[in-house]
């Protein structure tokens, strides 16, 4: 059967074209297309793990912030807290110590006034006895030339004179 | 709905168109056998200028043989037969005895049976069904210059290395491939790593499909070798299956369907998977895992197991479009048998039928070839074996 011999000259062309066709297209076709499919899956692969890296480093800064918001939030509260108790600490301190301070002076002052009253009273004392012994003398020289007798009077008298 | 009736007109009156068309070749193709009373209604469309004078005038009323038809178009030829009595002289190359010999085909005048001698460097040489053959002294009574036994000529032949219908088609694909390929391979180029366009991407699935799904899964790591042998079987096959789809030229050759051509792929395909074999492989050929008693049956089936791989891919191929090209030509001279236009739409809807199937089959043949290839050299590079 003609038709399942091969024929020589077709067979020869075939065998050279295919050998060519190879050749040809695998150097100049083959090559640069599939090295150029398989750089750009390549690249496509990189920026999709690229992609896929951001959105990890995004959601763990976000996470980061969050934290760091909170922790400023309890550190805020914190401070406010302190600063409050310090605050009412430091007023009640003054308060107290006010306190203590006006006792203090008041009674300071009372004892001051006390000193002053009675020096003034032993002043006011001697005062008095001055001038009344001049009084009594100036009287008592008129009436009495006899100062002996006078003296000795007078001091009855100072005896039985009771100051307040 | 109105979509659908519009849709079947069209298809209607494409048929009609396809059919009057097909009419036209048909009766072309009557003239060829010197056929000339059949479809005498068409007859007018084809005077086509009668290159050898001679022998249309000496034949009557012939009988349309289909097998003989059917057998002339599916097989290969010196000329390229465009319509009627024209056709494109081709280089015929012979290797003689006395050293190369060339000339063009068209010296024979379309003769196929023997009669008219050319004599070319003191050599004469005559050409009898597609064949060509050292011309005998003198004539028979029929005026051929052969010796016929049981009507194969006994002639002795030189070696045919002509550039024939076949092999012109398969230059004109190959230069289609090249061009094709180097300007897809040139977009690469020009635009690194963008999306791809036009042609490039109509062709980049097909590479990464033949990468992905054949290369990949089949020869594991190790298939970046065997890529531009695999994508080079795949479109060569699959360009050749798409030219021999189309009716006219310089389509219509039935270069895959040729078992020369299957052949060489077949040989091809064997070459590289045993080339390429591993010790594993080639110890589960020459010393499998079997009592050393049944080494000699192995052995056997071994290497008819080697044999038969390439062997069955050289045969479904060509079987498979042959097939196809002779359903479609049968079909067709379906008009011839029953004589009559009025065939002609039915054949013509059965040929649409099978050009679409053949067209989903040029595509599965492609890829069954360049699977069970890439299935083969998987087997020869494996790694492990059990």
């Amino acid at each position: 059967m003609d038709l399942v011999t091969p024929s020589i000259g077709l067979v020869f062309w075939t065998t050279l074209t295919f050998i060519f066709l190879i050749l040809l297209l695998g150097k100049f076709a083959w090559r640069p297309i599939v090295s150029a499919l398989n750089e750009r899956e390549r690249s496509i692969e990189d920026a999709l793990s690229a992609a896929d890296k951001a959105k990890e480093e995004l959601t763990r800064l976000n996470q980061e912030s969050d934290k760091l918001l909170k922790d400023a939030r309890l550190e805020r509260d914190k401070i406010l807290k302190e600063a409050k108790t310090f605050g009412d600490n430091l007023i009640a301190e003054a308060k107290h110590n006010a306190q203590t301070e006006g006792a203090k002076m008041i009674a300071k002052a009372h004892d001051e006034i006390n000193a002053q009253k009675n020096a003034a009273l032993a002043e006011v004392k001697n005062q008095v006895a001055t001038l009344s012994i001049e009084i009594a003398e100036k009287v008592l020289r008129k009436k009495f030339e006899n100062a002996g007798e006078q003296q000795t009077l007078v001091a009855e008298l100072l005896k039985d004179v009771k100051l307040n | 709905m109105r979509l659908n009736t519009l849709f079947l007109k069209k298809l209607f009156v494409l048929s009609l168109i396809f059919a009057f068309i097909a009419g036209v070749n048909a009766s072309a193709f009557a003239n060829s056998e010197h056929n000339e009373t059949v479809l005498k209604d068409s007859a007018h469309v084809t005077e086509a200028h009668v290159e050898g004078e001679g022998h249309a005038a000496g034949h009557g009323e012939e009988p349309f043989e289909p097998t003989k038809v059917i057998m002339e178009h599916i097989s290969d030829s010196h000329d390229w037969h465009l319509w009627g009595h024209t056709s494109i002289g081709l280089p015929v190359i012979l290797k003689t005895d006395a050293g190369i010999v060339t000339f063009n085909s068209s010296e024979f005048h379309h003769d196929q049976e023997g009669t008219h001698v050319v004599e070319k460097d003191g050599q004469k040489f005559v050409r009898f069904e597609n064949k060509i053959y050292y011309a005998a002294e003198t004539a028979n009574e029929k005026g051929q210059y052969l010796t016929l036994e049981d009507e194969h000529p006994t002639n002795a032949k030189p070696l045919d290395f002509s550039i024939t219908k076949n092999v012109a088609s398969m230059f004109l694909s190959a230069i289609i491939l090249c061009l094709v390929f180097f300007s897809v391979a040139a977009a690469y180029r020009k635009r690194e790593g963008k999306a791809p366009r036009g042609l490039q991407s109509f062709i980049e699935p097909i590479i990464v499909f033949v990468r992905d799904e054949v290369a990949r899964p089949n020869i594991g790591h190790k298939y970046v070798r065997y890529m531009p042998f695999l994508l080079t079987v795949f479109f060569f096959i699959l360009i050749n299956n798409l030219i021999g789809l189309i009716p006219i030229f310089p389509g219509g050759s039935n270069l895959t369907g040729n078992i020369a051509v299957t052949f060489v792929l077949g040989t091809i395909t064997f070459l590289v998977t045993n080339f390429s074999g591993n010790k594993y492989y080639w110890k589960h050929v020459l010393a499998p895992d079997v009592p050393w008693w049944l080494y000699p049956i192995m052995l056997v089936v071994e290497v008819i197991g080697l044999l038969s791989k390439p062997f069955a891919l050289i045969i479904r191929l060509f079987a498979n479009i042959t097939a196809g090209h002779i359903i479609v030509l049968s079909l067709i001279s379906l008009i011839f048998i029953f004589k009559t236009l009025y065939i002609a739409p039915v054949s013509v809807a059965f040929v649409l039928f099978m050009d679409v199937l053949e067209l989903l089959v040029a595509f599965l043949q492609a890829f069954i070839f360049t699977m069970l290839t890439a299935l083969f050299i998987g087997t020869a590079v494996e790694e492990h074996h059990h």
